[in-house]
């Protein structure tokens, strides 16, 4: 068909090359083409047979997708609430586990950081203790604390307090030796050197810490939640109940995105604190 | 025993102790500094012991106010040990060292240190790094006061106009400007150089220099710059303090630097002493240097 005019064929062409050339074009184009195979194998795979009997159809979950998330808010009882709900009682249960874990792990990491003494003294329980799955201490929680909801949070601030602990006592006791210097040299007070110096120069550290926390925190509530009651993961436990999958991915999905954003906020935050350094 | 005189002639190996001069402002008197190696039971067992090392020898030398004095000598001679023993960040293990006639037993706002690396904090502006100086230096100075003292430092090293930048945002050049604005600001009676423009290309480095030079003239204050440059050495000093190769550096010979100031480095090159004492540093220099080399490949 460009036999009949190739000047403007060439033209054209050339145009549409310098576009295609864009990385940012390339990136997003095949990030599009690679979503439309996989929606079109799963449609096709669904409607065939091919996957597990019951596994609902690409069009069948995203068009659940539109229902909830244009019907986020209602209350119809404890196991039918608006996805919108629930994704604001694991944020609230995240919000105040994190919180306490943050108010306690980075105090605490500044003391452990500051002296080489505390440092390896502590750092056994650390060790020990940052491996266990937060699952594990729903049992210890539930007995000690006889509340699900106490529990949830006690499970997130257990979990969500060892990166912050480990980041801002690893900060704080490699703060650059020049920076101490220019500070006793000046005749600081221990005072103001700690919260001055070490406590600034340690913040790509402690934000670092704190994204991986905040990472973890968000794991672990959907984990806890199917155990517990109400927000996300119980939604997801009471679909499986059900046996109503299109929810659960859309579910599934929704996590996703909202773990995603709480991360870009803290990826922003860790440029904003680094003033050219790498962390 | 070696002791050496700042007035320019060394002494080496000579039973006559000067007397100390009434009029210097500093005096360092037979200073040692030995690092300490691992000893005791529970190293000898996990042999990790190690052995003491002495880098610096009974050095002695008397430094008069309002001289700018340059310490030059082979890498790893422990220059950088004796300046911060001087800015009281490193202990002395024998000896002392005089401010003023008082013992130096710490760090202390009567000595500004200018630093290799700059050492700016990087979470502040070039304003807020020499206010954090002046602040912390003068608690009580009234905020008037004290905006006018750095605004008159950020002038004094021609960074007007940089005042809300980052550290990171400054060439090396601008930034050792600011930690040199900030070690004038808090106004101390000597200033503390290592290698301050060792960091720096050549160019930079030369301007710099230059820089030094003019605000030497118009504040006069006494200096101790650490530098490994002859050429640096000569513009800037009064004196020269040439030291050995370490372990257990010591110093070898001052050299009085006579040119005339204001100088600049055309005129300098005129002056007929010029190129005896050039030779002599850098004959002095390659010795120590070569005996270094030497000596580290017959360690291996």
């Amino acid at each position: 068909m460009a036999m009949g005019s190739p000047a403007i064929a060439s033209t054209t062409k050339k145009s549409g090359n310098a576009f295609f050339k864009n990385e940012g074009v390339q990136s997003v184009g095949l990030f599009l083409l690679s979503l439309i195979l996989f929606l079109l194998f799963w449609e096709v795979g669904a409607r065939s047979g091919l996957f597990a009997k019951g596994m609902p159809t690409a069009s069948k979950t995203l068009q659940e997708l539109w229902w909830w998330s244009t019907h986020p808010f209602f209350n119809n009882g404890p196991n039918d609430l608006g996805i919108g709900w629930n994704l604001l009682i694991s944020l609230r249960r995240v919000a105040i586990g994190y919180t306490l874990a943050s108010l306690i792990a980075i105090p605490l990491g500044v003391l452990i950081g500051i002296s080489p003494i505390a440092y390896r003294a502590f750092n056994p329980y650390v060790q020990l203790l940052k491996p266990v799955s937060p699952l594990a201490w729903l049992p210890l929680g539930l007995y000690i604390l006889r509340d699900s909801e106490q529990t949830g949070i006690f499970i997130i601030l257990i979990s969500s307090i060892w990166p912050t602990l480990i980041n801002t006592a690893f900060g704080v006791a490699n703060v650059d030796q020049d920076y101490l210097d220019v500070a006793s040299t000046l005749g600081a007070s221990r005072l103001r050197t700690i919260f001055k110096v070490i406590i600034p120069a340690a913040l790509p550290n402690i934000v670092s810490g704190l994204r991986i926390s905040m990472g973890i925190a968000w794991l672990v509530i959907v984990a806890a939640e199917m155990l517990l009651g109400t927000g996300l993961g119980y939604f997801i436990w009471n679909e499986w109940n059900n046996l109503y999958i299109p929810n659960i991915l859309v579910a599934i999905f929704i996590i996703g995105l909202v773990g995603l954003l709480l991360d870009s906020i803290f990826a922003a935050l860790e440029r904003f604190v680094a003033f050219g350094r790498n962390s | 025993m070696s002791f050496a005189s700042l007035n320019g002639i060394p002494v080496n190996g000579s039973p006559l102790v000067e007397p100390i001069h009434s009029s210097s402002q500093l005096s360092i008197r037979n200073v040692t500094k030995v690092f300490a190696g691992k000893k005791g039971l529970f190293n000898k067992v996990t042999r990790k012991t190690t052995r003491d090392f002495m880098a610096i020898e009974d050095i002695s030398m008397e430094i008069e106010p309002n001289t700018f004095v340059t310490i030059i000598g082979p890498s790893g001679c422990g220059k950088s040990t004796l300046l911060n023993m001087v800015a009281g960040l490193s202990s002395i293990s024998n000896g002392e060292i005089l401010l003023n006639g008082k013992p130096i037993t710490g760090p202390g706002s009567d000595r500004g240190m200018v630093f290799q690396s700059y050492a700016l904090m990087p979470w502040m502006t070039v304003e807020q790094n020499i206010r954090f100086a002046v602040e912390t230096v003068h608690p009580k100075m009234s905020p008037k006061a004290m905006t006018r003292v750095i605004k008159e430092h950020i002038q004094l090293v021609g960074l007007e106009g940089a005042e809300t930048k980052h550290p990171h945002e400054l060439s090396g050049g601008m930034r050792q400007r600011v930690g040199i604005a900030r070690a004038l600001a808090i106004n101390p009676q000597i200033l503390l150089m290592d290698e301050p423009f060792g960091a720096l290309d050549a160019l930079t480095r030369g301007f710099l220099q230059d820089e030094i030079e003019r605000i030497w003239e118009q504040q006069r204050k006494t200096v101790i710059m650490i530098t490994h440059s002859i050429e640096e050495a000569l513009l800037l000093s009064d004196r020269i303090v040439m030291m050995t190769r370490g372990p257990a550096a010591r110093v070898d010979e001052i050299l009085e630097v006579p040119f005339p100031r204001p100088r600049n480095r055309e005129s300098i090159e005129q002056h007929p002493a010029y190129h005896t004492l050039k030779a002599e540093m850098e004959s002095h220099l390659f010795r120590e240097t070569r005996a270094v080399e030497e000596a580290r490949v017959r360690s291996k």
